[in-house]
């Protein structure tokens, strides 16, 4: 799921851990990545990316293996604080509730400490049969 | 809008990795600034339709909005996020978007933006951003 993904693999995205209808996964910091750089510090659409695609590997992990696609409805995302200078961002994200076509996700993104997150997220997916 | 915010713009394009990295451009006609993002293979999030990933128009989304906080504001600082709600209303499919911001309050200390993203027509938008923005200085 990460590397097939072009966004994910340009971003060098990486998987953390699965778990009971959670995910985890991470981006390293790279000079190609920064938003502001007078701070150094990555840019938001990185944490939005990583956020999204978390969301997406949680629903996965809720689904036990059936085939589906999603598709984002929303996606709410406070900032806490930026994410320290030259820091790589781990995301976790969990899938509260499955239903046949809605998948409610909460997560959070950190960059060294999980109980001191840079962002949290709530959103909302589609799921819809894959014909794959 | 004046040469100075050609100029502004062209600064803020040139100057965060990010946007290089999305290969994000922008144009003013008169007072409106239009974002452009060129489709690119890198951008994309499901190789089976093809669609753009969702994180990347929210980045763009996001970007575009700190673009027009730059021009409008001036100060030479980044505007920092608070929070953005992104509603994605079609799939971003494999061609080039587009995007205009509208900033609705623009206070002391923060902003309340609107920006809206399209490809064929404008009237048929692919997703929308709401967000509160920090401004520089704060």
């Amino acid at each position: 799921m990460t590397t097939s993904v072009p966004q994910a693999a340009a971003l060098g995205m990486t998987l953390v851990s699965v778990g009971e209808a959670k995910g985890c996964m991470a981006v390293p910091w790279r000079e190609d990545l920064v938003g502001d750089p007078d701070t150094g510090v990555i840019a938001g659409g990185v944490v939005t990316s990583l956020l999204d695609h978390t969301c997406g590997l949680a629903i996965s992990a809720a689904a036990k293996g059936q085939m589906f696609g999603t598709a984002t409805l929303d996606l709410r995302i406070d900032y806490m604080r930026p994410a320290a200078p030259r820091a790589g961002v781990t995301a976790e994200a969990h899938c509260y509730k499955l239903t046949r076509s809605v998948a409610f996700v909460r997560a959070q993104a950190w960059d060294a400490d999980p109980a001191d997150p840079i962002a949290t997220v709530q959103a909302a997916f589609m799921m819809s049969p894959r014909s794959a | 809008m004046s040469e100075a915010d050609h100029a502004k713009l062209g600064a803020f394009l040139q100057r965060a990795p990010y946007v290089r990295f999305l290969g994000m451009r922008a144009e003013l006609a008169g007072d409106e600034m239009t974002a452009i993002l060129p489709f690119s293979p890198h951008l994309v999030g499901n190789t089976t339709i093809p669609a753009l990933h969702g994180g990347v128009i929210g980045g763009f989304l996001e970007m575009t909005a700190l673009a027009q906080l730059w021009v409008t504001q001036g100060s030479g600082k980044l505007a920092k996020t608070i929070d953005v709600t992104i509603e994605y209303l079609r799939p971003g499919r494999a061609m080039t978007t587009y995007a205009r911001a509208d900033l609705r309050t623009v206070g002391r200390r923060v902003a309340n933006v609107h920006v809206e993203a399209w490809q064929e027509a404008r009237s048929h938008p692919v997703a929308a951003l709401r967000g509160h923005f920090l401004l520089a200085g704060d």
